[in-house]
This record gives C-alpha cells, sequence and structure tokens, in this order.
C-alpha cells in the first residue's frame, strides 16, 4: 500500500494556492475596461518612440482614425481579458488530456492483453483518477464560457454570429446546448469507463476465476471505440471551435498523438518516483525501458501527424485554411518551430539509444521535455484563437500550470492510497512480474 | 527477448504434437515435393492473365495513352487507383513483420514470411503502374536526378509525384533486403536437407553460406529489430507519400489532412484482407495448419475490424468537417459521391469497408474460415472502390461545371489490371513452390513457449 507522503501532500497544496493567488493575480490584472487598454497603447506607442498620426489630417479623416484606433483599443481588450481565461484553460485541457490519454492507454493494455504493463495498471489508474475531477472543473469552465463569463469561444457570442455567414452556418453544431450535452456525454461515458474498470480490477484481486478480466476485456474494446469517435469529437469542440472559421480533418487525431504521448510519459514519470521511493519493487527496467519506446515511438507519431497537417496545408496554401498557420507562424514563431525541436528532435536523439531508455534520469529528463513540449503545443492550439499576438507565458499561465499541477499531484496520489500496487489478480501478472525484454 | 514463462490463458500457436523436426519437414514439404495439377492450372491461369497484361502493356506503349479511358478532366483513374490499391495491400507485409515485432507479437512468425512475399510481390505490381502510365515511357529516368547533357537539367523536388519514386523504391528495397535476411537460415535448412545436387547448389547460393553461430544469430536478430524500427517508420511514410498525391492538390475531395494516416489505415486494412485471403487457401494446400491456425486468422480479422474502423471514423470525419468548412465545392464532392453517377461505387465502397468489418465483432463470424475468406475479398474490393471514388469522383466533377465529365474503362484498363492480378500470382505461386513459406527459424523459438503440446506439459504441471 502506499502511503501519500507528507511532503509531497503539503507540495501540492503549496502549488495549489501559489497557482490560486497567480491565477487571481492574472485576473485582477486583466484590463477592466477598453479605455484602459487605450492608454496601455497610447504607453507602448509611446515607450516604442513610435511617430504619432501626422497632424494636419482633415478632420473627416481624423473621425475615421479615431474609430479604427477604438476598434482597435477594444480588440485588444477582448484580447487581454481573454488571457488568464485561456491560460488557465489551456492547464486544464492539458492535465485532464493525460488522464485521459492514460486513460486510452490502459484500455488498449487491456484489450490487446499485453504481458507486460500489468505490474503498472495501479499507476494509471491513478493518474486516471483525476479524470473525473478534472472534468468536472473543464465543464464548469466551459458553463462560464457559455454564460458569457469570458470571450474564448467567439460563436458562443450572439452578437458574433449576428455578423457571421460562416459561423451561422455551423450553428447546427457549434451551439450552446448541443456543445455542453457533448461535453457532458464524453466526460461522463470516460468517467464511467474509468470507476468501472478500477473497480473490477480491484474486485479480481481477490478473485481467481477470470469473470471479471472477461467483463473488463469487454468494456475496454467498447470504450475504444467509443473514444475512437468521441476523441475527435472532443477536439473539434474544445480546441478547433475556438478557430471558428478554420477546420481540418486531421485535427482529431493530431490532437490524439499529443494526448497519448503526454500520457505515457506521465506514467513513465510517476512510475519512476514510486520506484524511488521503493514502492514499487516488481518494476524493472524493462518496464521502463518499453515506457521509454512508446514515448520515443508516439513522438515521432506525433511529429508525423504535425508535419502532415502543417505540410498539407502549405502546400496548397488555399488562403482560407493557411490563415490558421499564417498566425501562428508570424506570432507565435519560437513557441511554434520550438516545440518541434521539444517534440521531436529531442527525444528522437536522446530516446534513440537502447541503454538510455532504461536510466531513469534520461526518461525523467525526456520526460520532462516532452511534457513542456506538449504543455507548448496545446498552447499554441488555443492561444492564436484567444489571445492572438498579446501572448506571453507570464504569471497567469505558469500560475494555471501551478494551480492544476497541484490539483492533479493531489487527486492522483491520493487515488494511489486506496488500493495496492500490484494488480495480482490478472491473469497475466506473472508474464509481467517477469518480463524482461 | 522474451521470456519462457507463458500466461496459461494465452492459447497454443502451434497445434498439435510438433518438435523442431518436424517444423522443417513441414516446411520443407511443399519445396522438396513436386507440384500437383491444381497447382499448374492455377498458375496457367495466372500466366495467361499475365501475358494478356503483357499485351495491353505494350499495346498502351505502342499505341498511345489514349487507350485507355481516360479523358481531359479525369487523368487518372484505373493505373493510379490500381497503383494505391497494389501499394496498400503491400503494406500489410511490412506491417506484421516490422510492427509487430516491435509489438512482440509472437503469433506473427507463422505468417510473416509469406506476408513479405506478398508485400514484394505487390509493391512490384504498383510499380508498373507509375511506369506505365507516362505518355513517354521512355523517358521515364528524367524523374531520377542524374547528371546530365542538358546543363544539368534536375528534376522539381516539391511534386509529391517524385516523392512516390523514392519512396516505392526505397519500400521495395528495404522491404526485399529485410525479407531476405530473414530467409537466410530458412534457406540455409532447405540446403541442407537437399539431396539432390542442383538444389543443394541453388540453396547454398540463396543461403549465402548461413552456419548459424551463435554471433550469426546475435548480429541477425539485431539486424533484424532495427530493420523494423526503420521499415516501421518507412510503412508509414509510403503509404502517406502516396496520399501526398492527392492531399497536396487543390481539388476538393482531394485536399484534406486526414489522407495520410487514413490512407494508412486503409492500406493495414486492405493488405490484412489480401494476407487472409492467401493464408487461408495455403495453410489447406500446403499443409500448414498447424502453424497458420484459427486463432492467426482470428487476430487478422480483429486487425482488420479495427483498421476498418478507423477507416469508417475517417470517413465520418471526412463527411462532417465537409459540412462544417462551409466551402460548397467541398460539400458538393461529398454529395456527388454520394448521389451522383457514381452512387453505385460510393455504396460498394461503403458496404465493403465499413460495414463488412463490423461482422468481426462476433466471435463465431470471426474464427469461422469460410466467413473470414468472404470478408478478406468483400473488403479488397471495398478498397478497390475507394480508391476509385477518390480519385474519379473528385475529378470528373470539380470547380468548373463545363469541365464536368463522366469515365469509363476500356478494355485496356481493365486488361493491365487483371495483368497484374496474373503477374502477382505467378510471383506467388512461384514462390510458394521455391521458398519457405513458413519462418521455421522463427516458429521454432516459440515452439517451447507457445506450442501446444509443451504448454500442456507446463500448464499440467502447474496445477
Amino acid at each position: 500500500m502506499y502511503t501519500f507522503s507528507s511532503k509531497l501532500k503539503t507540495l501540492s497544496l503549496a502549488l495549489m494556492i501559489i497557482g490560486l493567488l497567480g491565477v487571481g493575480y492574472g485576473f485582477l490584472s486583466a484590463p477592466a475596461s477598453v479605455d484602459e487598454v487605450k492608454v496601455l497603447l497610447q504607453e507602448s506607442h509611446n515607450t516604442h518612440g513610435e511617430v504619432a498620426t501626422p497632424a494636419g489630417h482633415a478632420a473627416a479623416e481624423s473621425g475615421v482614425a479615431v474609430q479604427a484606433e477604438d476598434a482597435h483599443a477594444e480588440h485588444i481588450f477582448h484580447l487581454l481579458k481573454n488571457k488568464p481565461w485561456s491560460a488557465l484553460y489551456v492547464a486544464l485541457f492539458f492535465f485532464f488530456m493525460i488522464s485521459l490519454g492514460t486513460l486510452a492507454f490502459y484500455a488498449i493494455q487491456h484489450v490487446s492483453q499485453a504481458g507486460w504493463s500489468i505490474v503498472l495498471f495501479r499507476v494509471m489508474e491513478a493518474i486516471t483518477a483525476y479524470l473525473p475531477v478534472g472534468g468536472v472543473l473543464l465543464f464548469v469552465f466551459f458553463v462560464l464560457s457559455a454564460t458569457h463569463m469570458n470571450h474564448l469561444f467567439v460563436w458562443m457570442d450572439p452578437e458574433v454570429v449576428a455578423n457571421d455567414a460562416l459561423i451561422q452556418n455551423k450553428s447546427g453544431y457549434l451551439n450552446v446546448p448541443f456543445f455542453l450535452i457533448r461535453a457532458a456525454i464524453y466526460i461522463i461515458v470516460w468517467v464511467l469507463y474509468r470507476n468501472y474498470a478500477r473497480k473490477m480490477t480491484i474486485a479480481q484481486d481477490a478473485l481467481t476465476d477470470l469473470s471479471n478480466y472477461r467483463k473488463l476485456f469487454k468494456s475496454s474494446a467498447a470504450f475504444l471505440v467509443f473514444f475512437l469517435v468521441t476523441e475527435s469529437m472532443m477536439s473539434w469542440d474544445w480546441i478547433m471551435s475556438l478557430d471558428p472559421h478554420w477546420y481540418s480533418t486531421l485535427f482529431g487525431w493530431y490532437v490524439f498523438s499529443s494526448l497519448i504521448v503526454s500520457a505515457i510519459t506521465t506514467i513513465a514519470l510517476v512510475s519512476i518516483y514510486l520506484k524511488g521511493k521503493g514502492y514499487l519493487e516488481f518494476v524493472n527496467n524493462s518496464h521502463l525501458h518499453d515506457l521509454a519506446k512508446f514515448m520515443f515511438g508516439f513522438s515521432i507519431f506525433w511529429a508525423y501527424l504535425w508535419f502532415s497537417q502543417f505540410m498539407l496545408i502549405w502546400y496548397a496554401n488555399i488562403p482560407e485554411e493557411v490563415t490558421y498557420f499564417v498566425t501562428r507562424f508570424n506570432d507565435y514563431k519560437v513557441p511554434f518551430l520550438g516545440m518541434v525541436v521539444l517534440n521531436f528532435v529531442f527525444p528522437l536523439l536522446i530516446l534513440m539509444n537502447s541503454d538510455f531508455k532504461r536510466v531513469p534520469w534520461f526518461i525523467v529528463t525526456a520526460g520532462i521535455i516532452v511534457l513542456i513540449g506538449h504543455y507548448i503545443d496545446i498552447f499554441v492550439m488555443i492561444m492564436p484563437a484567444t489571445v492572438g499576438d498579446q501572448w506571453f507565458i507570464g504569471i497567469s499561465e505558469i500560475s494555471s500550470i501551478l494551480l492544476v499541477l497541484g490539483i492533479f499531484i493531489y487527486v492522483v496520489f491520493n487515488a494511489m492510497t486506496k488500493a495496492p500496487l500490484l494488480a495480482k489478480g490478472s491473469p497475466f501478472i506473472k508474464e509481467s512480474e517477469h518480463f524482461h525484454y | 527477448m522474451s521470456s519462457h514463462y507463458e500466461a496459461p490463458i494465452r492459447r497454443p500457436l502451434i497445434i498439435g504434437d510438433k518438435n523442431y523436426h518436424d517444423i522443417s519437414v513441414d516446411v520443407a514439404a511443399p519445396v522438396e515435393g513436386k507440384a500437383n495439377k491444381l497447382w499448374w492450372i492455377a498458375f496457367s491461369i495466372a500466366l495467361t492473365a499475365f501475358l494478356w497484361g503483357i499485351g495491353c502493356i505494350v499495346y498502351t506503349i505502342g499505341t498511345g495513352i489514349g487507350v485507355w479511358g481516360l479523358n481531359k478532366t479525369v487523368g487518372w483513374a484505373w493505373d493510379i487507383t490500381n497503383f494505391v490499391w497494389w501499394v496498400g495491400i503491400g503494406h500489410a507485409g511490412t506491417l506484421i513483420s516490422a510492427v509487430l515485432l516491435l509489438f512482440r507479437q509472437k503469433w506473427r512468425m507463422g505468417i510473416n514470411r509469406s506476408a513479405e512475399a506478398m508485400t514484394i510481390f505487390s509493391v512490384i505490381q504498383a510499380g508498373l503502374f507509375p511506369v506505365i502510365h507516362m505518355g513517354r515511357v521512355w523517358n521515364a529516368h528524367f524523374v531520377l536526378p542524374l547528371p546530365n547533357q542538358f546543363g544539368t537539367l534536375w528534376t522539381n523536388f516539391n511534386s509529391p509525384l517524385l516523392w512516390d519514386v523514392f519512396a516505392i523504391s526505397t519500400y521495395l528495397s528495404v522491404s526485399l533486403v529485410f525479407w531476405w535476411t530473414g530467409l537466410l537460415p530458412d534457406f540455409a535448412m532447405l540446403r541442407d536437407r537437399a539431396i539432390r545436387p542442383f538444389q543443394k547448389k541453388i540453396y547454398g547460393l540463396l543461403s549465402f553460406g548461413w552456419t548459424g553461430r551463435a554471433k550469426d544469430w546475435q548480429r541477425f536478430e539485431e539486424v533484424s529489430l532495427v530493420l523494423a524500427g526503420l521499415a516501421t517508420p518507412l510503412v508509414l511514410s509510403v503509404h502517406t507519400i502516396v496520399s501526398f498525391d492527392f492531399a497536396t492538390s487543390v481539388i476538393p475531395g482531394w485536399h484534406t489532412t486526414i489522407f495520410p494516416p487514413y490512407f494508412v489505415a486503409g492500406a493495414v486494412f486492405s493488405g490484412f484482407a489480401m494476407v487472409n485471403t492467401l493464408l487461408i487457401i495455403m495453410r489447406k494446400v500446403s499443409n500448414l495448419e498447424a502453424y497458420i491456425t484459427k486463432q492467426h486468422i482470428e487476430l487478422m480479422n480483429i486487425v482488420i475490424m479495427i483498421t476498418g474502423s478507423i477507416v469508417g471514423c475517417a470517413y465520418i470525419t471526412e463527411l462532417f468537417i465537409a459540412w462544417y468548412s462551409g466551402v460548397e465545392y467541398e460539400q458538393y464532392a461529398f454529395l456527388n459521391r454520394a448521389t451522383g453517377p457514381y452512387w453505385w461505387a460510393y455504396l460498394f465502397m461503403m458496404s465493403c469497408n465499413v460495414f463488412s468489418p463490423q461482422f468481426m465483432w462476433f466471435k463465431r463470424l470471426r474464427t469461422s474460415i469460410t466467413f473470414s475468406f468472404i470478408i478478406s475479398i468483400v473488403v479488397n474490393i471495398g478498397m478497390w472502390f475507394e480508391r476509385f471514388v477518390i480519385i474519379v469522383t473528385s475529378l470528373h466533377r470539380d470547380y468548373l461545371p463545363s469541365s464536368w465529365t463522366m469515365f469509363s474503362p476500356t478494355f485496356v484498363d481493365i486488361g493491365i489490371f487483371i495483368g497484374t492480378i496474373g503477374f502477382f500470382f505467378v510471383l506467388f505461386l512461384l514462390y510458394a513452390r521455391t521458398f519457405p513459406v513458413i519462418a521455421q527459424a522463427e516458429v521454432k523459438s516459440i515452439l517451447k513457449a507457445s506450442g501446444e503440446k509443451y504448454k500442456k506439459l507446463r500448464d499440467g504441471n502447474h496445477e
């Protein structure tokens, strides 16, 4: 049995408190009115030493200029107002996606009758314990967005929709009630499978017959079918619709690649932590080697999908699609290209060697980089649509990560204490314990 | 590599009371025996089809592409459909030998040799089409970036058709090397068993002097693993590049980002179906039912079911996004597929690819050999129609209604396709009589862990 070390508990609480304060600060420091933005803009103009509009314009012309300036200020105002919200959203989605990806990986282990990963089941189950919590947090966030607390999903704003024929065409799918119902269905069914699977493996610990194992096999297969469809829809709803004019058929699977690689990385990091504390004596470096191989493989898979989506749109250069990458390339050059280095080049180089994949600190280093890279990936998916060129990684962003990370650690390690760390009822447990590669 | 312990719940992969010698004898039997009448009949039919195909190809090259059913609007039809179809089929072999090796699937050992052979033979068929669909075949070498007397006139590396050249040629070479490396110990086995000097000479040459020392085996395994690691991204990238032929364009129905992974999924889908078709016959006629068991067929059916569902998911995604995009050309492209003049092709594709693999959810059906055989053929028909639908329905009606037209193939189009099927079976039938169709060295490595006899012995001791 795992006991939640008080140090880790304190750490998670500290993260939550610091994060909460930072998030609060982020909301408070967002401009309260358009006028404030105008002052800000004026200041930045002055500091940049830009020449103000030359005097001597005709009155009518300056009237137009003032109007344009007002519109610009209002636009910036919206973007800055969105910033703390978006920061929170990126963090909420990121940790939720880790948990969801772990659940998918876990279900795959069941249906593929994997013989190596059984000893990691309880770790995976604990990571998925964040799923209900994260699901509720996200859902609350969507409800707040729907009640116009923020301006992230522009299609939720009737005023925007009224002036936008393209969004009007999509309103059969992009409308608030349907959006919330869909989100509720995805989250509820995912959580239901998670709780069911957890219950089954714990019940199996005490049994010798395999009825639970068989039930779990079937439910996992059913879950994976549901997941295949809903994961795509989730990514359209929760991320792609932030840019309601843009669309890409690959998008759902691209998000999946990011989700699965972050999840496997997290499984590896948590396992290494627990093993370091002496809780997983049955996990050997062959198990870590396998996890690291998955990290390596799925990092390449991510790069493959990233490149496919980017290259096809770049190549055909159809104006309505290419704007998506134009804004990312112009305003987010460093994160946009940097994440390719973090998520592809770096894991490719350091996880290629077979020996390195057995060395915990190598996996941890690679893992941290991969997680940072995929945070940036989500950041670059979400931010350009909500805050545009007003982005930076500051107090709001970091605090949001700390806040959700704190909750994540607390929930995950708390769940870890609830059941023995070895799922000994699985018919493959002996294979897994003796696993050697 | 893997431990000797295996969970009792796993089903045996080698049926019956087999020992190492039995495996050698069983695998060598078709090679050492004489062809029966059935083989000669099948071979004659395949050879006739092949010769007819050659005739059609010669006629096309001699007379011009105009003998095909192509027109000014539909410049690609059966040629590229068949090309993509054959490349797709080839993918299963690499998937079985490489991806399943990476995932340590022991059941691949009974089927990988034939799957790889199928890859090579189908990539050869595929490779014909990019050449013969050229208007000027004799200038085909211009696609290669060779220094020349035109002031070093170079190729343009921006075209996916050029990427195809690199993809397919690399794919064929790597698959061939991978396959041949695996064959060395098996050829050596045939060499050592051969009685007649001619056979001994031939298999001696083919086996490259393999003696099976510990050091050789160690390097052999390392090479296999490295090649599997290289072949996996290769197999993904090859069909991806094939999909780029369409996806990089601006044609509604072609330009879509999901094509790369979706084509790969479709390739695995159709490739496994073809492996199933071939192996269901082969296990019977070559008496290899102990090694290609019902479980192998079932597992391949499951792969077909999974990839079929992924393909289905991609179809739905395409339909949804076409609606969601609000682009009327895109919406029309899909409306045209469903209700236009080629609705029957679309219906064929949908019912064969989306619905038929769903039968595999029923254990009774996926463990039925007859049913699997039927479905495997249905899937390949469906996948042929998928490529046809993507290519032709997107071309025959696109931006300008004044260029709308129809397509119908001529006997030459059909003849060449039949010819490639004939050529494929000529090669495969020859292979089945001269090559060890089961990787006996690999099968022997799992005998004690997964053989029925040994499993019974071991599990009996436990209880």
